[in-house]
């Protein structure tokens, strides 16, 4: 355990959740009218079609093995199935939704690059999004596949060793030394997770954090009082008023 | 149905489009998008747009529901279900649309490269302005428009296109023939109907579509529309629209900050016909749901049931209690909306198979009947032969009764005939042949319920057409006047792209001009004097008080 390591594992968790509740307090405050998954669909359907429930439903999947895995102590699951068992169902399932979401994204980037409006209502933003989602994603499945072991041949369970820092965070006494002891497999997996989420509220990602679950809930027809704002003559640039010829995304932040 | 006790009433805005009188000039489509989708982002989006029918529509073919899956259906039980369906279905297909029209079936918009015209080198060729794609900003090939088969252009080759034409000739084997002797036409302006039941706001899984308590106007809330689109597919009219640019969707607003202040919505306002009437009308709330609810045949009837009387008693008791104010049950009372729906019985909805109880409610045109008559020798305007052909000319008949009753001829034969008794009857004013009370007779009316009738379709001055209580802001009005645009001036809003690209900065307050100062200004005497309008003249602000400033 050195200084890098602590930083890592025992400092930067804590940045980044600072980031993503702040940066999502922060956005949800000032920019409720840039939250939006900001769809593509009108300008091509088909691909989309295929690849974003695929990309969706197989991150879904893999978003309940993390939580499975690095919440549930080894200690409890042995009591039910071998270790043998359990790492089976989870190579399985994994490989099986982490190839999914691969090939989703890849499809959906492949269909990004090559049709003209997607790719010109691509900014800068997205770009560095995909680079980090699809580098998680990746490093992810070479983890899993690949990970298990160090370099000098040593059997680690992630379980042993990332799923216990990774609770230990959440009682405030992080165990550095249990992260320091994973693979480095594991660790890029997880600095580029990290990245990943301080990204969540400064991207097109945020989309996820307003699942609409409540229309589950609520009546179909919405009566709702005039605002009290009163409209004010404006003279400055008014967001959404871009004259006809703006191109969707400013070549500046492309 | 009429069992419901009334323990509420509500009021809605309404308009009211007498179809005979357009001519399809489209100035309310371009001086609507001049006040509201001329922006990036909207270019495809015409909020009101005007089509030829028979025709496509806009977008191509919105009507037919088999493959748009809009509006609403009644389910077997007698309930109402979104036809794009249930709400577990609509979130678990969320990630991508399973229904939703592409820039395709709009088109794709574009502009001129004017600038070659004055900018191309000296030569033998006459520079030409090449089409741009509004979109990619590359040279584009234009195939098609928001009115691209204006006035039956083309239409020999796309009119069967139509999904009236089409179930006409599937269902009752009646074909519409488009060659010039056998063919008839009219415009469709549309906007969104703004219904008491409206499908675009039940499909929408973040609830930001809302309808106003005081007038009815349905919104987008731009700030918590998340982009999911559900409420393109499910508005059966494809009112509501993807701004590609903002990923929010946008509809038509019933130009909501001048209707508060009093003033007509902008395509009325400047309706070359003065087609457009504009008023309230009072509802009862709690009954609208069952109405939408009645048999297909029985809908039309069963939205006007919902119109409540204002003059009756218990209804004005009502609506003093949910705090109206004396001018909106005043302004009820002289609404040209509930007269021409309701009391002359000659507006009706469209499309009200749809389920989502419209608010714009259409006077079906005579004209194809008279074209129809014309072209084949006979005098049109002739009672004897009005009256004949409107029973024996079916056609146009069975397509109008697709557009606004659910194909039931009855009804639309009913308002034809009222509307040709009133013109022979006048005809018969004008040449001085006397009043024919047995014209008025015919169509189950008095002489003067048809003179009536007549002064508001055909000689209504501003005022009587444009019915429009105001919103009581008087405060608030003050508090614009005052309101010191610079308050937004350095605001992250003011910049195109925050420091996280296009998504960061505080939201502005929509509004495109000071509208109470507009009104006064359009209704004053003498040239404006305040010094903060100058500089401010736009097409549609322009009042003729005004200095030119070149
Ligand atoms: C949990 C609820 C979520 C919902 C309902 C949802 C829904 C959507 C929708 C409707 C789109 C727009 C597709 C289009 O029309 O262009 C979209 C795009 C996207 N979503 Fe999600 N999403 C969710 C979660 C996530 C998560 C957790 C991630 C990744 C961490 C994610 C990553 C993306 C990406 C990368 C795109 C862009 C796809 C493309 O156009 O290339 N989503 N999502
Ligand atoms: S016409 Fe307007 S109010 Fe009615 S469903 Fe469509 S968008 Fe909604
Ligand atoms: S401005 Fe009036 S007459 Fe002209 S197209 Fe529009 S509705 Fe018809």
């Amino acid at each position: 355990m050195n200084a890098v390591d602590i930083l890592l594992w025992g400092a930067l968790p804590y940045v980044v959740a600072l980031v993503l509740v702040g940066g999502l307090i922060w956005r949800y405050r000032y920019d409720q009218f840039g939250w939006t998954t900001r769809s593509s669909q009108l300008y091509e359907s088909r691909l989309l079609r295929i690849g974003s429930p695929v990309f969706h439903y197989g991150l879904f999947v893999v978003l309940a093995g993390h939580l499975a895995g690095l919440f549930i102590p080894k200690a409890w699951t042995d009591l039910v199935i071998s270790q043998e068992t359990y790492h089976l169902i989870a190579f399985t399932a994994g490989t099986i939704a982490g190839v999914a979401t691969l090939l989703g994204i890849v499809l959906l980037i492949y269909r990004r690059r090559t049709t003209g409006p997607v790719f010109l209502a691509t900014t800068k933003n997205d770009k560095l999004m995909y680079v980090v989602l699809v580098a998680a994603i990746v490093f992810g499945m070479i983890a899993t596949l690949t990970g298990s072991r160090t370099t000098a041949g040593m059997e680690v369970n992630y379980r042993e060793t990332v799923s216990v820092w990774f609770r230990s965070l959440f009682i405030f006494q992080p165990d550095v030394a249990a992260m320091a002891g994973s693979t480095w497999q594991f660790k890029v997996h997880i600095l580029v997770g990290l990245a990943l989420f301080a990204l969540v509220p400064f991207s097109r990602l945020v989309h996820a954090f307003t699942v609409p679950l409540h229309y589950l809930f609520r009546p179909y027809i919405v009566y709702r009082s005039r605002d009290v704002v009163v409209p004010t003559a404006s003279r400055g640039r008014v967001r959404g008023w871009d004259p006809v010829g703006t191109l969707d995304r400013d070549r500046k932040t492309r | 149905m009429a069992t419901r006790k009334l323990t509420r009433v509500m009021a809605q805005v309404g308009m009211v489009m007498n179809l005979d009188k357009c001519i399809g000039c489209h100035t309310c489509s371009v001086t609507c998008k001049q006040a509201w989708t001329n922006r990036a982002g909207t270019e495809y989006v015409w909020f009101n747009n005007v089509e030829t029918r028979p025709g496509q529509g806009y977008p191509r073919r919105y009507e037919d529901q088999e493959r748009w899956r809009g509006g609403w259906v009644r389910t077997k039980s007698g309930g109402l279900r979104l036809r794009s369906g249930g709400r577990f279905q609509k979130l678990l297909s969320i990630f991508a649309s399973p229904v939703q029209p592409e820039l395709a079936d709009y088109y794709e918009p574009w502009t001129y490269d004017y600038q070659n015209l004055i900018s191309a080198p000296l030569g033998d060729d006459f520079p030409v302005a090449r089409p741009k794609s509004l979109i990619t900003g590359e040279d584009t090939k234009i195939t098609w428009s928001a009115n691209w088969d204006d006035s039956l252009g083309g239409s020999t080759a796309t009119a069967e296109l139509d999904p009236i034409v089409e179930k006409l000739r599937n269902e009752a084997n009646e074909q519409i023939r488009m060659e010039y002797e056998k063919s008839f036409m009219f415009f469709l302006p549309r906007i969104c109907e703004h219904c008491l039941n409206p499908s675009c706001m039940a499909s929408c899984p973040s609830g930001a579509i809302y309808k106003r308590a005081e007038d009815g106007i349905v919104l987008v809330d731009q700030d918590r529309c998340r982009g999911w689109r559900q409420c393109i597919t499910g508005c059966p009219y494809k009112k509501m629209y993807f701004n590609h640019r903002s990923g929010k969707a946008e509809k038509c607003t019933f130009c909501y900050p001048r209707i508060e202040v009093g003033l007509p919505t902008v395509c009325s306002e400047t309706c070359v016909g003065r087609l457009r009437y504009l008023g309230i009308i009072l509802y009862d709330p709690d009954a609208v749901t069952e109405a939408a609810c009645a048999d297909e045949k029985d809908l039309y009837e069963a939205q006007l049931d919902l119109m409540l009387d204002p003059y009756d008693p218990q209804v004005i008791a009502l609506a003093r209690e949910g705090g109206m104010p004396d001018d909106w049950i005043e302004a009820a009372q002289r609404s040209p909306i509930y007269a021409l729906a309701k009391h002359f019985r000659v507006a009706l909805p469209l499309h009200p198979e749809y389920r989502t109880m419209p608010m714009v409610w259409y006077i079906p045109p005579l004209s194809p009947v008279v074209d129809l008559l014309t072209k084949q020798g006979h005098d049109g305007e002739a009672a004897g032969n009005l009256f004949g052909a409107i029973d024996t000319l079916r056609i146009p008949v069975s397509y109008l009764a697709e557009l606004f009753t659910a194909g039931d001829t009855q009804v639309v034969t009913g308002v034809l005939q009222k509307l040709a008794a009133m013109r022979s009857y006048m005809r018969g004013v004008t040449l001085g042949t006397g009043r024919d009370p047995e014209l008025a007779a015919a169509v189950g009316m008095t002489p003067d319920a048809l003179e009536q009738m007549y002064r508001l379709l055909a000689i209504a001055k501003y005022a009587e057409r444009y019915v429009i209580p105001t919103a009581h802001r008087e405060e608030a009005h003050n508090l614009e006047e005052l309101a010191c645009s610079l308050d937004y001036e350095d605001g992250p809003g003011m910049y195109e792209s925050g420091p996280f690209g296009e998504a960061s900065g505080r939201p502005v307050p929509v509004a495109i001009e000071t509208y109470s100062a507009l009104k006064e200004r359009q209704r004053a005497d003498t040239a404006a004097s305040s010094e903060a309008l100058q500089h401010r003249a736009g097409m549609l602000n322009w009042d003729a008080n005004q200095e030119t400033e070149r």
